[in-house]
């Protein structure tokens, strides 16, 4: 059973999410991944303002492909998160509550989401055609400059995600592969075939 | 002697980076359907079923499978008796050029590794290429993402580590892997050669289709063994737990030195994508 949320969220939102649960989000979400973390941090460096507030928003870790003639945007699936987790807590204590990736966060992201009170879901890795119909609206607004890089705006409706990582320290991966795991080993034992 | 243009090359490619990025090869789609029957994890067959149908989304709505359309990896084998009026490696790079261009494809390439600009085509290609009997070119674009491609690894082991060093490598690098190069995988290795060598294999490897083995019996016993071997260890698809960390497995081998065992494992996902032309 998903649950249907909308950005921005709220602490509330946050806290009633539990690693593994389901949800369809919607609303407006950031595109941000390597060069343009690189460059937001460099702009809390110098105490320049970010490309858009990042007070109860979520960054979601893309490149899309070139938007073809006639659509709303290209291809769309999460890159790989872990590549951003230095810059994470900075953005975090600045009010981020939810980040769209694909893979595990280090143990500071994962602290610092606890303190802040975030959120990190999971996006299906290369399932973008399928996800590419969840878009709505996309616009760059930061660093055109950067090619698939910039920062977009982007407005969903029902992307499918799951809460990879909750605001108590839980984890879905390790969860899911534990239990998964566990199943086989009580197959092994009522002799029930695989 | 028979003449090609470089132009025919060039259209060639453009070509094949296009349809490699739309069309899953027919192995990967098959070898996914068949991955969601033998998957006893409900979550992991939902999984599964995404991918699937993401597959026919992207041929139906001339979409790219993966928003990571990759670096475009070449293959080229040239025959001996061929003569290209033109550059033939100008030729590949425009056909990337072109491909990427006008077909809508992400321009992931930044012309130096550190200065990290990009460079708005996706050139250049990597090119591999060889010299065989005959006067025909077969040209084969792999386009690879590099989600996957960030966690392979290479390691020049000593004789004494022998099979058992590794397949322990191997299996370390699944782990070290884990969620992040989108399971299910597909995994190239390479074993013997030299140090440039052993990478290569490993990359052909993962040309080769899903439902052969290596024709060395005892290859092939390694690579069932071990694919069986890391879809025991409950990665699953996108690592949130399951049978399904692996679709496929392929190992190259090639004579190496009396003092080495080199060993490289190029992960991939299930978006392998690959397109051959034969001109």
């Amino acid at each position: 059973m998903e649950k249907r949320l909308s950005t921005p969220l709220s602490q509330e939102d946050v806290r009633s999410l539990r690693a593994g649960d389901r949800v369809l989000l919607s609303g407006t979400v950031y595109t941000a991944r390597d060069a343009a973390h690189l460059r937001m941090m460099a702009c809390i460096e110098q105490n320049r303002p970010l490309p858009f507030e990042l007070e109860g928003q979520v960054i979601y870790y893309a490149g899309p492909t070139p938007t073809p003639p006639g659509r709303v945007i290209g291809s769309i699936g999460p890159t790989t998160s872990t590549r951003m987790d230095a810059a994470t807590p900075a953005l975090l204590a600045r009010g981020l509550r939810g980040m769209i990736g694909k893979g595990s966060r280090g143990a500071a992201v994962l602290e610092a989401m606890e303190q802040y009170g975030a959120v990190y879901f999971a996006a299906v890795g290369g399932a973008a055609a399928l996800m590419a119909q969840c878009v709505t609206g996309c616009e760059v607004i930061a660093w055109d400059d950067l090619g698939p890089e910039s920062v977009k705006r982007l407005t969903l409706r029902d992307l499918p995600l799951i809460v990879a990582a909750d605001a108590y320290g839980a984890d879905a991966f390790a969860q899911g592969q534990q239990a998964y795991l566990q199943s086989v080993e009580a197959r092994k034992t009522t002799g029930e075939p695989g | 002697m028979r003449e090609i243009d470089a132009e025919q090359i060039a259209s060639t490619v453009a070509r094949l980076c296009v349809e490699a990025n739309r069309e899953l090869p027919a192995d990967v789609t098959e070898a996914l359907a068949a991955a969601g029957m033998a998957e006893p994890w409900a979550p992991a067959r939902d999984m599964l079923d995404i991918l699937s149908r993401n597959a026919v989304i992207a041929r139906e709505t001339a979409m790219p499978v993966c928003q990571d359309t990759g670096m475009a990896v070449v293959f080229a084998e040239v025959g001996q008796d061929l003569h290209i009026a033109g550059s033939f490696e100008e030729a590949v790079h425009e056909g990337v050029r072109r491909g990427y261009t006008e077909g809508w494809l992400r321009k992931s390439v930044v012309g130096d590794p550190l200065e990290r600009k990009n460079t708005g085509d996706n050139t250049p290609a990597v090119l591999h290429t060889r010299l065989v009997p005959g006067d025909r070119l077969t040209l084969t674009v792999a386009p690879k993402g590099f989600g996957s491609e960030n966690m392979s690894r290479l390691k020049m082991l000593v004789p004494a580590q022998g099979v058992e060093g590794v397949r322990a490598f191997l299996m370390e690098t699944v782990r070290l892997a884990g969620a992040n190069p989108c399971p299910p995988m597909i995994i190239g290795m390479g074993i013997g050669g030299d140090f440039e060598m052993v990478a290569e294999l490993a990359k052909r490897a993962l040309l080769e289709p899903l439902d052969q083995r290596n024709p060395d019996p005892r290859y092939a016993a390694l690579e069932t063994a071990w694919l069986e071997e890391i879809n025991g260890l409950g990665i699953g698809p996108q690592g949130l737990g399951g049978r399904t960390t692996c679709l496929g497995l392929h190992i190259l081998t090639m004579a190496t030195h009396i003092a080495g065992l080199p060993v490289a494992v190029n992960i991939s996902c299930h978006v392998t994508r690959h397109k051959t032309a034969v001109i």
